[in-house]
């Protein structure tokens, strides 16, 4: 009778008080930060949460029999912000996960929080390779896409088509100036030449002056180290100036959700790197179809990377039978992913997820047959191939 | 080959080229703002988002009701304008006797509330609206190509800067709206409808600022976003033409324009701040800006 009262009375406290406070009943917590509203918000934002409650769905929900909840986030593409918010969740709520979404300087912000909590970060929509590099943490993984395995997909293609010479448009922040020195190192390890480069604030509003001093260089590639509408518009405005009939562009990094604004008759033809397409198999095509039904629109590989961080998070913790933090990264580090968007993949010692990348073409107007039928696969690169199979040597503590 | 400052001059006069393109949008967004704050006093926050609104309504349009570029450039602005009209009716007009600082968070307010709406309907990376048959292609001006898109908007802009410009400085409409600003109650009592007048007014430069945004539509992504990157520097310009001054803000809108093509050769990571710096140096030297007239 007593103890039946007091179990009561602490149950009762448990749901007043904060989650840590009463280990048994605990969910198992994931955060999401993202830039749901900004310029990135088609390549993940509100797709990216779906795809992740997909993953939560399809796991059952539960995992070691604890609840799964989802926590979210608008990091607005403010390091602050998204750093602030992991600290808070990690402190306040109990946070077993955070999932970071675009944008790299964000995630450099949030890795030095994963760091100090010691809690795990799986990098999703943000590209800049230093994630695994200069600025690893042992609790950081880097999972969609970086910026070496862009430049190793797009710009040595270009290259071994004949493209030479080179003239950048530079994103002016870490994003944008780690993927042309990661494409410079491959256009000048392939014999090619950059000829020069431009920064461009990040959400400038027009870029034919930019453009028109790319075309004066007399370059044959224009390469664009930018992402979002910053892309969508260079490119347009390249097409407008008549400047795609002398250079040709090189994406370096393109969403479909930016091919399907652009529309494919002021996209095609270019060629672009990615780690997911809808169209590639059954498989994907299954989880196009889920995903459409909710979205309304086609996943982009960082909906379809959401979703399978999630669900390899909670195999690995369901292997550990714990969610210490330790644990779960080490079961990450040993285990073979594969699910609908990784096959084989595995995590590097630097917290890099070595997997398939694939090297698109987007199809003419005449091409396309069915509505998001936009890309043809020019070639399947290995996770070797893309990433580079030892870790980083600017990562400290992956040093052998 | 002749050269400033080791600046190839042929680089120099396609930078100031296009530096007239988009002094034309600033001059064209800086005169909607400076109509409003000049006649009703209003901080009008919301200006970016009538321009994004302009463009999504020449976008639906062509999409949804097949109307071309040509009648959008008409029917997008008076659409926009009507609401604009009745953001005035059901919101502004309350406002006018309190300080201004409410009417600019209350116009702030509208653009965040009229952004979030286009991003949920269509996505952050917006939409294409292609250039409209007759204005493709390019003239070859011998230092650059220069789409004849461009061409018009710089010419449309112009024409339509002068015509504002016009109509309130040298008509008799122009004249009551400007008596109405000195003194509302002492126009007021000669019959003339001031709330009526005010209402056309606040429509007027809305609609100025829905139709950049047709202009525009061709040449950038039609996105939710648009118009917030742009509202701040349109702020700049029309700061430094002195608030409220016609005049001002469309020669600031030009002259800035061509001095940011200019950074954009030099210093281009200096491109978005140096109207900022402008600003800062005018108002310094002229706190009431270089049109303006001091208090």
């Amino acid at each position: 009778m007593k103890i039946g009262s007091l179990r009561a009375a602490l149950a009762a406290l448990c749901s007043v008080l904060s989650w840590q406070a009463c280990a048994a009943g605990d969910p198992v917590v994931i955060g999401d930060i993202d830039d749901l509203s900004g310029v990135y918000a088609d390549a993940q934002g509100q797709g990216g949460i779906e795809a992740i409650n997909m993953a939560i769905a399809d796991f059952g929900g539960m995992v070691l029999g604890r609840k799964i909840v989802l926590l979210t986030a608008d990091h607005q593409n403010k390091p602050d912000i998204g750093a602030t918010k992991f600290r808070e969740w990690a402190d306040q709520s109990g946070l077993n996960l955070a999932l970071g979404g675009s944008n790299t300087g964000v995630n450099i912000a949030m890795s030095k929080v994963a760091a100090a909590k010691k809690v795990p970060l799986i990098v999703i929509g943000a590209g800049g390779s230093s994630l695994t590099g200069a600025d690893c943490t042992p609790y950081s993984i880097h999972y969609v896409y970086d910026t070496t395995s862009l430049a190793n997909g797009t710009a040595s293609t270009i290259i071994k088509a004949g493209g030479k010479s080179w003239f950048f448009l530079t994103a002016d922040y870490a994003f944008g100036t780690q993927l042309q020195d990661s494409a410079t190192r491959v256009v000048t390890a392939n014999g090619g030449k950059v000829l020069g480069s431009v920064r461009v604030p990040l959400g400038a509003t027009d870029f034919s002056s930019f453009l028109l001093q790319a075309q004066s260089s007399g370059a044959q590639v224009l390469g664009l180290a930018n992402a979002g509408t910053d892309f969508s518009n260079s490119l347009k405005g390249a097409d407008e100036f008549g400047i795609t009939k002398t250079m040709k562009p090189a994406a370096l990094l393109a969403f479909i959700s930016d091919i399907h604004s652009l529309t494919l008759q002021t996209a095609q033809g270019l060629y672009l790197t990615t780690s997911f397409y809808w169209d590639l198999n059954d498989e994907t095509r299954a989880f196009g179809k889920r995903f459409f039904a909710k979205m309304k629109r086609e996943p982009t590989m960082d909906h379809a990377g959401a979703y399978s961080a999630t669900l390899q998070y909670l195999k690995a913790v369901k292997a550990a039978g714990s969610t210490d933090s330790d644990k779960v990264m080490a079961e990450l580090k040993k285990a073979k992913l594969n699910d609908l968007f990784v096959k084989n993949g595995y995590v590097r010692a630097d917290g890099l997820m070595v997997h398939t990348m694939y090297v698109m073409q987007v199809k003419t107007p005449a091409e396309s047959k069915y509505p998001w039928d936009y890309y043809k696969v020019i070639r399947v690169m290995t996770g070797e191939e893309a990433y580079g199979s030892q870790p980083d040597p600017a990562c400290s503590f992956a040093k052998q | 080959m002749s050269s400033v400052f080791g600046v190839p001059l042929p680089a120099i006069l396609g930078q100031l080229t296009l530096g007239l393109v988009n002094g034309s949008f600033y001059a064209l967004l800086s005169l909607g703002l400076a109509v409003i704050f000049g006649l009703l006093g209003i901080v009008n926050f919301a200006h970016g988002a009538f321009y994004m609104l302009g463009a999504f309504a020449a976008y639906i349009g062509l999409q949804t009701f097949g109307v071309n570029y040509w009648w959008a450039l008409l029917l997008a602005p008076l659409v926009v304008g009507l609401l604009g009209v009745l953001i005035e009716r059901l919101f502004l007009r309350h406002l006018y006797r309190l300080d201004p600082l409410y009417g600019l968070l209350l116009t702030f307010g509208v653009a965040l509330i009229f952004e979030g709406i286009m991003r949920d309907q269509f996505g952050a990376s917006g939409k294409s609206y292609p250039v409209p048959p007759l204005l493709r292609g390019v003239f070859d001006l011998g230092f650059m190509v220069l789409p004849i898109y461009r061409a018009w908007v710089v010419v449309a802009s112009l024409a339509v800067c002068a015509m504002t410009w016009f109509l309130i400085e040298r008509t008799r409409l122009g004249a009551r709206l400007r008596a109405a600003t000195e003194n509302a109650r002492l126009v007021q009592a000669f019959g003339i409808n001031v709330p009526l007048m005010v209402m056309g007014t606040y429509g007027g430069g809305v609609a100025l600022a829905a139709l950049a945004g047709v202009l525009a539509a061709p040449v950038v992504q039609v996105s939710p976003l648009m118009g917030s990157s742009l509202v701040i520097v349109v702020f700049a310009v029309v700061v430094i033409g002195g608030m409220g001054s016609i005049v001002g803000a469309i020669v600031s809108g030009l002259v800035l324009g061509l001095i940011e093509g200019l950074t954009k050769v030099v210093y281009p990571e200096a491109s978005n701040i140096v109207v900022f710096v402008i600003m800062a140096l005018v108002l310094m030297w002229r706190p009431a800006g270089l049109f303006g007239r001091e208090q």
